[in-house]
């Protein structure tokens, strides 16, 4: 549990700090350079990945409570489940295209 | 209701109750995921299917995306601190944050709508296209949520300044707070699959 009774927000100030950094060097890599489409797909893809991560802990606190472990449990299903709708129905209906 | 209380705990964790509600409301938000990931998965398949209407490189203005993302994060980073304000018990603190992530929030819906009206305007509907019926599904959803957090937040903004903080409302606001962040975590894969992504292909 955050201790954070007293001075300033660290954490927050430094999620928010990565979260633009991470946000406009998405923007940087998608449209100022020149790679081909799939390199950027997996290069903005895992930086929001990151920056999702780092939303997840930095401001959601998801590690924290007696909960702390269900939680992330939780959430690391929803994440999986939702990859797996969104790769297998990509991987299905681009068969014979 | 009081059984197993805490105090050496935050407020928001303080009652057995308090712990429950925070536990089934991450798993609520397991299925929001979930949620999302359907409306992902049908823009992902039907993103390129134009039907002769505009494409995204015609419709999207960069301009207008990036000042939406600064806005809904910026509106996280200072529920955060609402938040943070609330675990050092100052009401005050937290009243300011929260009515200033609110205003970032009614930011970024004013610019969601201007951006879909335009849209409409450039005969972009959903009826156009299936890129543009997914598009208006998966993006309108992620409006609604953020319009509904912004009533809820009010409901619970009401309930601060009339009963003060005690265990039950800090449990509501920290409850509100997950749900905004997560709100901004959407908006992450939105920005990254949907606008970059559909620009550069």
């Amino acid at each position: 549990m955050a201790k954070n009774t007293k001075g300033f927000p660290l954490t927050h100030v430094l999620g928010f700090i990565m979260s633009l950094v991470l946000t406009f060097a998405a923007l940087g890599v998608a449209l100022k350079t020149n790679l081909p489409f799939k390199t950027i797909l997996w290069i903005i893809g895992s930086l929001a990945v990151i920056q999702a991560a780092l939303q997840l802990y930095m401001f959601m606190h998801m590690n924290e409570g007696e909960d702390g472990k269900s939680q992330i449990i939780n959430v690391a299903y929803g994440f999986f489940i939702a990859f797996v709708t969104v790769a297998g129905s990509i991987w299905v209906m681009s068969f014979g295209m | 209701m009081s059984a197993n209380v805490n105090t050496a705990l935050p407020l928001e964790y303080q009652t057995e109750q308090n712990r429950m509600n925070i536990l089934g409301f991450w798993i609520f938000l397991g299925a929001e995921i979930i949620l999302f990931g359907t409306l992902f998965a049908v823009f992902s398949v039907l993103s390129a299917r134009y039907a002769g209407g505009p494409t995204p490189k015609d419709l999207f203005e960069i301009k207008d995306v990036m000042v939406e993302t600064i806005l809904l994060l910026t509106s996280s980073f200072t529920c955060g601190l609402a938040i943070y304000e609330m675990r050092r018990h100052n009401r005050n603190g937290l009243l300011l944050w929260f009515i200033i992530t609110l205003l970032l929030g009614a930011g970024f819906v004013f610019m969601e709508i201007t951006e879909f009206i335009h849209y409409v305007h450039e005969g972009a509907t959903m009826q156009t296209s299936a890129f543009l019926s997914s598009f208006f599904v998966l993006l309108g959803t992620h409006g609604l949520h953020v319009s509904m957090g912004i009533g809820w937040a009010t409901m619970v903004i009401i309930q601060i300044l009339k009963r003060g903080l005690t265990p039950v409302t800090a449990r509501k606001t920290f409850i509100i707070g997950l749900y905004w962040h997560f709100l901004d975590v959407v908006w992450i894969f939105i920005f990254t699959f949907v606008y970059l992504a559909r620009m550069v292909a």
